[in-house]
């Protein structure tokens, strides 16, 4: 597996500007619905730039290219977000993002894999991401496939038992084709993720459970290319979990000043607010 | 300590025979008279695995006790021992199956239907993937108590969309399952019998052969239509021997495929000649077998008299297998005596 950028249309394109990309499809999307985990959205745009237009490798016009590497999206309802970047990478046409939780569409509210190219897993019932990304990891080493599985988490499924099977899971095969990505927001349904079961030093816990462990501000994209980096060239044989901090809102600073929940509040108006927020910080 | 506990007293069984005492958790299903076949899943299992190389097996440290250390001997490369933890065995065989194995998932059937349950519905059903889930102790086949007593499992499982549901009768069935269950594109749930497994159905029906989605009328009778899956057929065939003695005469239907159901051929047995529709499963009488027959009967306006043998809807007592048996319900005697008090 090269660790090259991924040679995609639109090569020069800086990955901060993808990641803006991805924050503003996602708000039009949620202006579409009036609603939507936006605060997710905006939180994670940026590690999803990293991942699809730096670190994965995949075939926008093939998304079941036989030698992609699988991303799977352990948070069904962080869609939103997916849909955006696979918007931006060309598997998903443009054109249907007004038709983003629509009947019909093919963009349902939370993802699912029988509905959209290029979302590998129906995910939503938290805390199952990363047991079967363990089972793909496992399948692609017996066809002795070069390829990467990634499954995105967020902070409240270390909170499910099943995650932690899984984590001793991928010590056990030593399954150095395996890298996972926690949305650290501190944000869970009921508060704050810290006061229920993510307590803290999560790098040192998964670290002694053996994995590769890298804490990074996952609202950093030096930092995090940096990490996908040393993720993917480690030589040891054991499976790599990249921390991400990062901030709900990241880019809408009124929004980012807003008393914190799972599920952000945006009044009708405010979407277009916060698009002309983002519009004065589009980067070079 | 609960206050049923502080209830209960020792009070020995008045006169017993002989001693029996509670059987082994890997100790085989009793039948008298029958031979047996050992391992019969491993075996089958070994055979049609290679023919593919798509197959693998994964278990959650329960090898030994579904005979797929058969398997993992033969084929040690293809076995993934994923540990005790039930909701990784069934993830990860999603993931694998993803990826385009066949992978066969075995624990016992509690624990795939009360633990791994939401993700066999979400990671496997869901998504229509080749995963079987093949299941050692169901319904009520050892004598641990509710903990390891899968009474319920097919209940559970009934509801669950895309689920091929086996509860096979004996050594043809757990053999003949195996290679139609990998046939089949999609997930199953197969109840398994291990150890020395029984031969019954092909002494009493010589051309007998499993074939998944199909009943099988094992014999005929004049006057009670048993309709029965998985251990029951064995009960009640050799119930109706019994009966034959006193001018009963009893047909046994075996429905080894629990979903889907073969609607058509239990219809027209039923319709036949009016005799007393008989439902027997190893399994709770809620939501398994019986609840299915009775149902389809109704829509088809098939108005016979009915009566159901199976597990009471509560949680079971521990002990030896034939005394369970016997207090449930579940014995050849049990049986003969329950249709003919209803005759």
């Amino acid at each position: 597996m090269s660790v090259e950028a991924h040679p995609g249309p639109l090569q020069n394109m800086s990955l901060a500007m993808r990641a803006w990309n991805i924050r503003r499809k996602a708000l039009l999307m949620g202006e579409v619905q009036g609603q939507g985990y936006i605060g997710q959205a905006l939180g994670v745009a940026d590690m999803l730039a990293v991942s699809y237009f730096h670190a994965l490798d995949y075939r926008a016009d093939d998304p079941e290219w036989e030698g992609r590497d699988r991303f799977y999206l352990s948070i069904g309802h962080y869609a939103i977000a997916l849909y955006a970047v696979l918007m931006e990478a060309g598997i998903l046409p443009e054109e249907e993002l007004e038709t983003y939780g629509m009947d019909d569409s093919r963009m349902p509210m939370s993802g699912m894999a029988s509905y959209t190219p290029g979302m590998e897993i129906t995910g939503g019932s938290l805390g199952q991401g990363l047991g079967i990304a363990v089972g793909a990891a496992l399948g692609l080493k017996r066809k002795k496939s070069p390829a990467f599985v990634y499954n995105l988490m967020s902070d409240g499924e270390l909170g499910e038992g099943s995650t932690w099977e899984a984590v001793m899971s991928g010590v056990q095969w030593q399954l150095d084709n395996l890298i996972c990505i926690v949305d650290f927001n501190n944000q869970q349904a009921d508060g704050p993720s810290r006061n229920a079961l993510a307590v803290g030093a999560e790098a040192p816990k998964w670290a002694a459970f053996g994995w590769y462990a890298q804490e990074v501000d996952g609202n950093d994209i030096k930092a995090l290319v940096a990490a996908f980096d040393a993720a993917r060239a480690l030589k040891d044989p054991r499976p790599r979990v990249i921390i991400c901090n990062s901030t709900m809102c990241k880019g809408i600073d009124f929004l980012e000043q807003r008393e914190m929940s799972h599920f952000i509040r945006v009044e009708a108006d405010e979407w277009t607010k916060a698009l002309t927020v983002l519009e004065e910080g589009k980067p070079e | 300590m609960t206050r049923a506990s502080m209830a209960r007293k020792y009070e020995p069984r008045k006169a017993p025979a002989k001693k029996i005492a509670t059987s082994a958790m890997i100790a085989s299903l009793a039948a008298e008279g029958y031979d047996t076949v050992s391992a019969p899943f491993g075996e089958a299992l070994v055979q049609a695995a290679r023919k593919d190389d798509r197959i693998v097996g994964l278990s959650a440290d329960l090898s030994k006790y579904t005979d797929l250390h058969i398997f993992a001997q033969a084929m040690p490369d293809r076995f993934y021992q994923m540990g005790m933890a039930e909701q990784l065995l069934m993830s990860a065989a999603a993931g694998m199956a993803r990826e385009g194995f066949i992978p066969i998932a075995t624990t016992y059937a509690v624990f795939a239907s009360r633990r791994a349950y939401d993700f066999i519905a979400m990671a496997i059903a869901e998504e229509n993937l080749p995963v079987k889930i093949v299941c050692a102790l169901p319904g009520l086949t050892t004598g641990y108590g509710p903990s390891h007593q899968a009474t319920e499992d097919l209940a559970i499982f009934r509801g669950l969309p895309n689920m091929v549901l086996i509860d096979p009768c004996d050594a043809c069935d757990v053999a003949g399952m195996v290679p139609e269950m990998l046939a089949h594109d999609g997930p199953v749930y197969a109840r398994l019998l291990r150890g020395k497994v029984p031969t019954v159905l092909t002494r009493h029906k010589p051309d007998y052969k499993f074939q998944l989605g199909r009943a099988q009328m094992i014999r005929e009778g004049r006057d009670v239509l048993v309709v029965s899956s998985g251990i029951m057929t064995m009960r009640a065939l050799d119930a109706a021997e019994r009966l034959a003695a006193d001018n009963v005469d009893v047909a046994v239907l075996h429905v080894p495929t629990i979903k889907p159901l073969d609607v058509s051929t239990i219809v027209a047995a039923a319709r036949e000649g009016g005799r007393l529709v008989v439902t027997a499963e190893n399994h709770t009488v809620n939501g398994g077998l019986g609840e299915a027959v009775a149902r389809e009967l109704m829509l088809a306006g098939v108005h016979v008299p009915f009566r159901m043998i199976g597990l009471p809807d509560e949680f079971l007592e521990a002990g030896a297998l034939p005394t369970l048996h016997d207090m449930y319900g579940l014995s050849v005697a049990r049986v003969a005596d329950q249709i003919k008090s209803w005759l």
